[in-house]
């Protein structure tokens, strides 16, 4: 026996329209809150010590970054998804022996070659990556925990006390970091455009819209029929291959690669993503953000360096700013989704 | 037992093609017969109710409705074709889709995303069209009656209308078949109201819609035909008119149940135990003043949203106040806490049983255990044996029914877990028991003992304030009312003086609430 | 006195699956533990000596140590990364206050007094701002690591005098010649962490706030205290780590304990504890790090190459997630067949 009330009609058209604007803003607002800091640090730095934004030391600062941005895209894609990949400093370092060592052991190679061969190394160990988080259903973070240890392992082994020398290496190879463009150097932009692919493809393409809702809620993933399992599988092996091809990079950056090579990376890797503004429980984020926090995480490595602080500093600095990026996202966060239900609440 | 009775409508309508018939489906999950023989059939334009006790097997036969679980025998039909469905797209496929009771949306992507995600309209290129997207969203919720802004992410919405995207995803798949999982159990009367508004749209445009639910009176006033089950059975299938409540209960329950709402203790209320003076929280809760004594059920009615929760959860210390006071026995509660609310002898029933009221993963023994552990510790340690003695002297006298004590809480039926939550605060024995929602997604007949629970507190002294969304239950248990409105309290009545129009106009604040029948 | 469920139509659970549900994990981790140090005698002579295990205690203590307090971190939910670098920190601040003349004990009050307090940062930005603590620890491990940096540069401090670097390399007097003070420690601690985890309302809050955080609160546990202070535990016992390993190498450098985090997680993961929270035993902890220890003797034993004895790492590691879900339901139907006969 209810009481039929007639529902209030009259609801207020707009304050929904007020919430959207104000979740669409704080997406954008991510993303420019990292290129403000990006051009206050740059700033500052340079009104101390001009020979900051000097032509050579922005190609410095170009090149540094290129690598990190790109396994930066890649991560960014698995976090998105609610995992993370802990493997790619591993596999950089393996891709990066592997490969330059090619040119020793078989002189006049191809670069081209060279970096296919790498991007096999990469892909290899994304797959096998991919196949465990994917059909094991088991916590990327520990499958790729153990990777990580594994990659490593198999690189002590190969590489053992050697190393690839400098002077082993071609030098239209070695050039690679340092031809530039009008001043900017090739492979910045080389990244610049792949990242841009990548961001157009996260946002124009089912697959890549399935990477964010998988993130944002796997079981409702699930449920709605998406490929989960094809679509983490993919993300690793993307992130693998990209990986690979970083490690390639990193040869030609550094010239002399050991067993060593990009230990411990990951770790940055994974806070240029955190203050990027991809959240660390997947669903929301871009690559474009992520890229802009490699970016300032290098710049700002730059900056100690020519401000004359001591390197030593450096760790502790990064290491704050990942806690300042995460406190500060989530109190934009608890705003908006206080915000939000504030709007919805008004309206019933 | 009753066989499935024939349905003499069904003749009438031989001409019409059931949207949907499922015949003699049954379903185990290894020693567990889950469902042994389930029959339904669904006509287009039609609203048929689905009611069972917990246990019934009504999930396991949604479940296969929805393509989760593939039954081990038996068919199903859709449009007249046999089908099978090996998972949820082959029964999106098929144009079944369902409404579960907690919608599972993404937080992160927009309405419009959530309802096309898997199948967004593509420009060439295969790349995803959004201005499409918007524009086909946007007709959908015109179509439903309800402004909702496609472009505004998911995060932040109430359970309604997440519940009004689920149906525009529903209505987008062209779905035929739409199954409501208990769709009002978290609703409150306005958008139970507004439900059966879209529900109503959506069979004058000919779905066929598989309604369950707990709440017989909704049954009553929004389906048209029934079926029973009970003990994963088919029992019986029918036109509602005609039936009275008690024939479904009777046919649920298998045995006659008393004819008789929920009844007061009456018993002479004593001395306050709780005193809540001007409470406020801003922009959620203001000026709360009230008294529950010893003896008396007083329950806090109103909208979801009204805050009533919320001002629970604070005298409970669980969330936070800004101004006023709160006295429990004379004594004022210094810091808002949980700790020192249970000291002052409070207990708190939570509203959501799965995520507040248990752990889940911990056995039968360890929830009632868990808030008062430090009454069975001896020199640092928990002495088992009084665990285990306390979870089953509880156990026994709120008649529990479980397998053993150790087993995981999730195994069993909800009325069961709501009263291991129960047997957990009494173990403490409290001088104030809240309780949120105490009868929420529970079968008939636990619902009945869980009443007479709380009217045995009441008459052993105990104060109670009891928060509910269920009018039948508020008018029958209460011994005093108090309506809360977008956070003040709005109206207070007696057990004699309250009905449920007088509760409606003051939970609404407008002389909006107009007399409906069945 | 139980009654029987009526809303399932179910066999009662017999006792053997559920006590083989119960011991599943920790016996498969105790047959894997015996089965290594069979190979491992079989494959060297001295594996079983005195001087040997006493060369394991050496070797792992430090990282045996810190995962004690690791394990209760992970059943209540959270996980803490920044633990080497805690480690490393306190290291470095023995070295810096030791080469500024400090008196020793007070070095050793200051460091537990830092260590604690890095566990505290960690414990509030966890509890106070809810941030995840996965990011909260990477954020943690570098600043940590970049204070043990900045105190110590590029220099090393080693004249350490030799009645302490003693207690890095010697045995315990009136034991016999083969436990180390750090073996020593991490028994004493493994059974007090094992009696407050598995028999006190602290460890059984600890596994309600790890399987369910709200639930717990809604009881009244003080979920947010009860991190903080697990955090704080973990600040201390890394810092006592730290000076362990300086005195066992004499050396206080910036990179004392870099990357160890990993293997901690990797033993507790490996000893059955799940990442997400509300499930583990102290006991299996023992077994993963003898598992652990024992792994990286033989293979130094068999001159495997150290270096690269993470492989074997991984794969435990691997074996540890994969195994349950493809040999248990297996053992369970072994066993369900075993108890119905």
């Amino acid at each position: 026996m209810r009481a039929v009330i007639a529902p209030r009609r009259q609801q207020r058209q707009d304050s929904g329209a007020g919430s959207v604007r104000l979740a669409e803003r704080v997406s954008r607002i991510r993303e420019s809150g990292i290129l403000a800091v990006l051009i206050v640090f740059v700033a500052v730095t340079t009104l101390v010590k001009h020979r900051f934004l000097d032509t050579s030391n922005i190609q410095f600062v170009l090149v540094d970054t290129t690598v990190f941005a790109l396994l930066a895209l890649g991560e960014t894609m698995v976090v998105i998804s609610r995992n993370v990949d802990l493997s790619v400093g591993s596999v950089v370092g393996l891709s990066a022996y592997l490969s330059t060592d090619l040119f020793a052991q078989h002189p006049g190679i191809p670069i081209p070659v060279v970096f296919l061969a790498g991007l096999g190394i990469g892909l290899a160990c994304g797959l096998a990556n991919g196949i465990m988080v994917a059909a094991g259903r088991v916590p990327s973070l520990v499958v790729t925990l153990a990777t990580l240890y594994i990659i490593r392992g198999i690189d002590i082994l190969i590489v053992g006390g050697s190393e690839v020398d400098a002077s082993s290496l071609p030098n239209a190879f070695l050039d690679i970091p340092k031809d530039t463009i009008g001043g900017i150097p090739d492979i910045a932009i080389a990244v610049a455009v792949v990242i841009a692919i990548g961001a157009y493809y996260l946002r124009t393409y089912r697959s890549g819209r399935d990477l964010y809702a998988i993130g944002s809620n796997p079981e409702a993933a699930r449920l709605a029929g998406l490929p989960v399992g094809r679509r983490v599988f993919t993300a690793f092996a993307v992130s693998g291959a990209i990986a690979g091809v970083a490690g390639v990079l990193w040869g030609a950056q550094y010239g002399t690669i050991n067993s060593t090579a990009g230990t411990g990376y990951e770790l940055q890797v994974v806070s240029a993503v955190v203050v990027g503004g991809v959240a660390i429980f997947g669903g929301s984020g871009s690559v474009t953000g992520a890229a802009l926090g490699a970016l300032l995480l290098s710049t700002i490595s730059s900056a100690l360096y020519v401000l004359g602080i001591s390197p030593f500093w450096d760790q502790a600095i990064w290491g704050f700013l990942l806690l300042l990026a995460i406190a500060l996202d989530q109190t934009i966060t608890a705003r908006l989704t206080a915000a939000l239900r504030k709007n919805a609440r008004s309206r019933q | 037992m009753d066989a499935a009775e024939s349905d003499p409508s069904d003749q009438t309508q031989a001409a019409a093609l059931p949207a949907l018939d499922l015949q003699h489906a049954a379903k185990s999950f290894g020693a567990v017969h889950a469902l042994i023989d389930g029959s339904v059939t669904l006509r287009a334009g039609e609203v048929h109710a689905l009611v069972g006790e917990n246990g019934a097997g009504k999930s396991t036969l949604v479940k296969i409705l929805a393509g989760v679980h593939q039954p081990d025998s038996g068919t199903l039909t859709v449009n007249g074709r046999q089908v099978t469905l090996h998972g949820p797209a082959a029964a999106r496929a098929a144009g079944i889709a369902v409404i579960y009771q907690e919608p599972t949306l993404f937080p992160d992507l927009t309405v419009a995303e959530n309802m096309f995600i898997g199948r967004q309209p593509l420009r060439p290129g295969r790349r995803i069209d959004r201005r499409a997207m918007q524009e086909e969203a946007a007709a959908t919720f015109t179509r439903l009656g309800v402004p909702l802004d496609p472009a505004r992410i998911a995060r932040g919405l109430s359970i309604a209308d997440q519940q009004v995207v689920e149906i525009a995803k529903a209505l987008s798949l062209e779905a035929k078949v739409i199954v409501m999982d208990e769709p009002t159990a978290a609703l409150s009367a306005a958008e139970v109201d507004r439900l059966f508004e879209v529900i109503r749209t959506l069979t004058s445009q000919q779905a066929a819609i598989l309604f369950i639910s707990h709440r017989l009176e909704e049954v009553f006033a929004i389906c048209q035909t029934v079926t029973v089950m009970r003990d994963g059975k088919h029992v019986m299938t029918s036109d509602l008119a005609g039936l009275t409540a008690n024939d479904l209960v009777r046919a649920m329950v298998g045995r006659e149940l008393a004819e008789r709402p929920p009844e007061a203790a009456g018993a002479e209320p004593g001395e306050p135990v709780l005193t809540v003076d001007r409470l406020t929280r801003e922009g959620v809760f203001t000026g709360i003043s009230l008294t529950v004594r010893s003896g008396e059920i007083v329950a806090l009615a109103g909208l979801v949203g009204s805050g009533r929760s919320e001002v629970a959860r604070a005298v409970f210390g669980i969330d936070r106040y800004d101004a006023g006071n709160i006295t429990i026995n004379g004594q004022k509660l210094k810091k808002a806490s949980p700790t020192a609310a249970m000291a002052a002898g409070i207990g708190f029933v939570p509203e959501d049983r799965r995520q507040q009221g248990l752990v889940m993963d911990m056995s039968v023994q360890q929830n009632v255990a868990l808030a008062s552990l430090g009454n069975l510790e001896r020199g640092g340690l928990i002495r088992a044996k009084a665990e285990r003695a306390m979870a089953s002297d509880w156990a026994a006298r709120l008649k529990i029914k479980y397998g053993r004590l150790t087993d995981p809480v999730a195994m069993l039926s909800g009325g069961n877990q709501q009263k291991v939550v129960l047997a957990k605060w009494l173990g403490r024995k409290p001088r104030l028991l809240i309780v949120d929602e105490p009868t929420r997604g529970i079968d008939v007949g636990t619902k009945a003992e869980v009443h007479r629970l709380l009217t045995d507190l009441a008459r052993d002294g105990v104060a109670v304030l009891m928060i509910s969304s269920e009018l039948p239950e508020v008018l029958g248990v209460a011994d005093r009312i108090l309506v809360m409105r977008e956070g003040r309290l709005a109206a207070e009545f007696s057990h004699a003086d309250a009905t449920e129009e007088a509760l409606m106009s003051a939970a609404m604040g407008q002389h909006e609430a107009s007399r409906g029948t069945l | 006195m139980s009654t029987s469920t009526g809303s399932l139509t179910e066999l009662k659970r017999p006792l053997a699956e559920r006590l083989g549900a119960a011991l599943r994990w920790e016996t498969g981790l105790a047959v894997v533990v015996i089965l290594i140090f069979g190979i491992g005698s079989a494959a060297s002579p001295d594996f079983l000596t005195g001087n040997n295990l006493f060369n394991l205690g050496l070797s792992n203590g430090e990282i045996a140590i810190m995962t004690l307090p690791m394990t209760l971190i992970v059943i209540s939910g959270e996980i803490d990364l920044s633990v080497a670098s805690i480690l490393g920190m306190s290291s470095a601040l023995l070295g810096y206050l030791w080469a500024r003349g400090w008196p020793m004990p007070a070095i050793f009050v200051v460091i537990a007094v830092v260590g604690i307090a890095a566990g505290a940062v960690n414990g509030l930005l966890v509890t106070r701002l809810r941030l995840p603590s996965l990011a909260v620890t990477i954020g943690t491990l570098a600043l940590y690591r970049g204070v043990a940096t900045i105190l110590l540069g590029p220099n090393t401090v080693s004249n350490f005098p030799t009645a302490y670097t003693n207690l890095g390399v010697n045995a315990v007097p009136f034991t016999g010649n083969d436990i180390t003070y750090s073996t020593l420690i991490f028994i004493v601690l493994a059974i007090i962490f094992g009696v407050v985890l598995h028999a006190t309302p602290l460890g059984r809050s600890i596994y309600a706030m790890g399987a369910s955080q709200e639930a717990a609160q809604f009881a009244g546990i003080r979920v947010k205290r009860i991190k903080t202070i697990l955090f704080m535990i973990s600040g201390f016992i890394c810092s006592l780590a730290g000076v362990l390993w300086t005195f066992r190498l004499s050396t206080a450098v910036q990179n004392n304990g870099l990357g160890l985090e990993l293997s901690v997680v990797a033993i507790v993961l490996l000893a059955g504890v799940s990442i997400f929270g509300g499930k583990g035993s102290l006991i299996g902890v023992v077994l993963a790090v003898l598992a652990f220890a024992g792994i990286q003797n033989a293979l130094l034993l068999t001159n495997f190459n150290q270096e690269a004895t993470g492989i074997v790492t991984g794969g435990l590691l691997l074996a540890s997630v994969f195994l349950p879900t493809v040999l248990g339901p297996a053992v369970g139907r072994w066993l369900r067949r075993l108890s119905h006969t």
